[in-house]
């Protein structure tokens, strides 16, 4: 599936690993959360990148004792209409404080990605040719955000204050 | 009433581009319905049986003047020339053009209106009681926090894919006129023991397939953490509402299933954990958005006696139209005055471009510029001059809008069924204008006194028929329309649920029903009572047997 972060389009350098899939020498691995949790230590001794996907029934709360020993954690939307994924960022970016990479992946839509980037992703796995132009498009439909959330963009409350008190 | 300033506009107008932009790529073929249809919901745009469906939000129903003419222009230009105002105080036009739609946004977002979240799974217009501000009874005015909670809610990035559409209503008076008990959330301002405001916040409530009288969550909570409390009510049901059944996805589902205990317990966690953060609202933004809420320039005035008694006196329609359409204001000299859209015989909230624009002037002329829409489908001005109103009167008169029936049996709501929604199974407007013609001709009506009867063409419930005093709903039988009465429904601060009364009654049956059920209430009334403290007191049977003729003895022995 074509990947972007924010800027560009990325080759994704995880290989993806399930239950029934023998775990490899070496490699980035992004696992389900099955195979974290049964292989929990050998996958914590390996120095190489390593990632967990969670499907929107597996609260993250359940990785946050290991969010620092993560690089990548994937939420995964089964279709564009489950929204949970993106309560799921928030909790992981502002109540876990994971800082590595937070990837939406499934039914991930051109329109979602602002939202999604505003809640904490930072990258995307989207059905498009070219999804880095995707983001472009959507990322920049707005310049004035009524909320708070986990991309610290500045709110039109804030930025109403900062115009008085600069005159 | 609250004006954008450069940044609610940017943002307004922003939205109106994105989706000019959207629906381009749909009119190009580039997406195909099933990728666009989430895309136009979000932005209020329906397809309905003929035609599409612009769904314009009247934020907690509060419009100007100004914005009434351009939704007159609207209906003109782009619809066939009337608007149809709705129980969560909002405007649909019924004949839109997918062509034309991104010019009718640009147009709204001219006079700070959108159609934004009018539908969709996410949290919809914020609806309040319609007197907010003015009313005699109330603590506290809560447009401010209405404003703040629109805000926060518009785009919000976390909650626009929620298991279900979701629904605020609020209020600061005692006596609730916005039915906040039947809402995801309703917020009550009060004052707690030591006579500090705050609110009641409400949970579960809702109509629909399974309705529900919400459940006190929080008895108190300090206004300003009233957004991080909704935000944690929020997310806890982000995360937990049902996803699997959408007919088991609303708010008041999960607290049904796992108990209003369990979910307090759920929210206060989460809400200790964002309570102190930029979600406060600070004394700065109240007092920016209070300042768009300060109170007209009143003048002096005392309030009218002897002047308007003797005109009641000599002009009994105008007598009418005071006891039902006028109520109290909370400055002496003024009053509230309710403009009925229920003409015998019309339907229920319609109204004409014409109309529309006439009724901007007389708000110019008679309430400074300023009205509100009503969730029972009516419109109101709330800053009438007693002295003004016999003028006024004679004016609404002459343009068919003074029609004295404002909270009588003949102001009904009545979703707009099926003559124009997909969804439907039968066709409210005929039975509603039916009724309303009935009690014209039968002249009962002040005699009836307060009533209200509530129409929805299926178990959707947009018709509010659970909570009407009578519920009329509309079911199909065998491909045949057939109407299932209910009574004993209220949506007030002793809100209920109406009881069926029988088995459904082909639509010709069902005028002489209600009268039936009306003159049994005549017969049995003590002192004032009204149709629902007489229901109250006796019960369903007497009813049931009017309509449906005396109970079987043998059925009754067994």
């Amino acid at each position: 599936m074509p990947l972007t972060n924010s800027h560009q389009n990325i080759i994704d350098p995880y290989i993806k690993i399930g239950p029934d899939d023998s775990l490899p020498a070496e490699g980035a691995l992004l696992v389900t959360l099955a195979v974290w949790q049964d292989h929990w230590e050998r996958l914590m001794r390996r120095q190489e990148l390593i990632g967990v996907q969670l499907t929107s029934d597996e609260h993250p709360e359940i990785i946050s004792d290991d969010i620092d020993q993560l690089d990548l954690i994937a939420l995964e939307f089964p279709t564009f209409r489950d929204g949970r994924a993106y309560s799921y960022a928030r909790l992981i970016r502002e109540r876990y404080g994971f800082t590595g990479e937070l990837r939406a992946v499934g039914d991930v839509l051109l329109e979602q990605l602002h939202y999604m980037e505003r809640v904490g992703f930072n990258s995307f796995e989207v059905l498009s040719n070219d999804p880095a132009t995707d983001f472009e498009i959507a990322a920049n439909d707005f310049t004035v955000w009524y909320q708070t959330s986990g991309d610290q963009r500045r709110t039109a409350t804030m930025l109403r204050q900062g115009k008085k008190n600069h005159g | 009433m609250y004006r954008y300033d450069e940044f609610d506009q940017t943002l307004i107008n922003e939205r109106a581009e994105q989706f000019r932009r959207q629906s381009a790529r749909r009119l190009d073929g580039d997406i195909n319905e099933d990728q666009f249809k989430p895309l136009r919901l979000m932005n209020g745009l329906y397809l309905q049986l003929h035609a599409y469906m612009l769904r314009v939000n009247v934020p907690y129903g509060c419009l100007s003047a100004h914005q009434l003419r351009r939704l007159a222009h609207i209906a003109r230009r782009y619809d066939k020339g009337f608007g149809h105002f709705t129980t969560r105080q909002n405007i649909q036009f019924n004949w839109i053009s997918l062509t034309d739609t991104p010019d009718i946004m640009t147009e709204l977002a001219e006079v700070d209106m959108n159609t934004i979240q009018s539908s969709g799974n996410c949290v919809r217009n914020i609806t309040a009681d319609h007197y907010a501000g003015r009313a005699r009874d109330e603590i506290e005015d809560p447009r401010v926090w209405c404003e703040l909670l629109r805000q926060y809610s518009v785009l919000h990035p976390e909650f626009s894919y929620l298991p279900r559409k979701f629904k605020l209503a609020l209020t600061g008076s005692p006596h609730d006129r916005a039915a906040v008990a039947v809402h995801d959330i309703g917020l009550r301002l009060h004052h707690d023991n030591q006579g500090r405001p705050g609110f009641e916040v409400i949970v579960g409530g809702g109509q629909g397939r399974t309705p529900v009288i919400g459940k006190t969550i929080r008895q108190w909570i300090e206004p300003r953490h009233v957004i991080s409390y909704v935000e944690a009510i929020l997310r806890v049901y982000n995360l937990y509402g049902r996803r699997d059944n959408i007919f088991k996805a609303r708010i008041k589902i999960l607290v049904n299933a796992i108990g209003i205990d369990k979910f307090r317990k759920l929210v206060d966690t989460e809400w200790e954990q964002i309570r102190d953060t930029g979600l406060q609202v600070s004394n700065t933004e109240f007092e920016r958005i209070n300042a768009h809420f300060l109170p007209p320039d009143y003048e002096n005035l005392a309030d009218q006696g002897d002047e308007l008694a003797a005109k009641r006196t000599r002009e009994p329609a105008f007598d009418a139209w005071m006891r039902s359409n006028v109520t109290g204001h909370k400055v002496p000299g003024y009053a509230i005055v309710n403009i009925s859209l229920k003409a015998p015989g019309r339907i229920p909230g319609d109204i004409s471009a014409d109309k529309m624009e006439h009724v901007a002037a007389l708000a110019d002329q008679f309430s400074f510029g300023e009205l509100r829409v009503n969730h029972r489908q009516n419109l109101t001005f709330v800053d009438v001059r007693q002295i003004d109103l016999y003028l006024l009167w004679e004016q609404l008169v002459a343009l068919e809008l003074a029609t004295a029936n404002i909270g009588l049996a003949s102001d009904i709501i009545a979703c707009p069924g099926l003559d124009y929604c997909a969804l439907a199974n039968a066709r409210s407007i005929p039975i509603a204008q039916d009724i309303s013609l009935h009690f014209a001709n039968s002249g009962k009506l002040q005699q009836v006194g307060n009533l209200t009867i509530n129409i929805s063409g299926c178990m959707n419930a947009c018709g509010h028929h659970h909570v009407g005093n009578i519920g009329i709903l509309g079911v199909n039988k065998r491909g045949k329309e057939y109407f299932q009465l209910t009574l004993g429904g209220s949506a007030d601060e002793h809100a209920s649920l109406g009881i069926r009364l029988g088995r459904g009654l082909p639509r010709a049956e069902v005028p002489g029903a209600i009268e039936r059920i009306v003159d049994t209430y005549l017969t049995i009334r003590q002192a004032t009572e009204t149709f629902l403290q007489t229901y109250r007191r006796i019960g369903i049977e007497p009813f049931r047997e009017a309509v449906y003729g005396p109970v079987n003895v043998s059925r009754r022995v067994a």
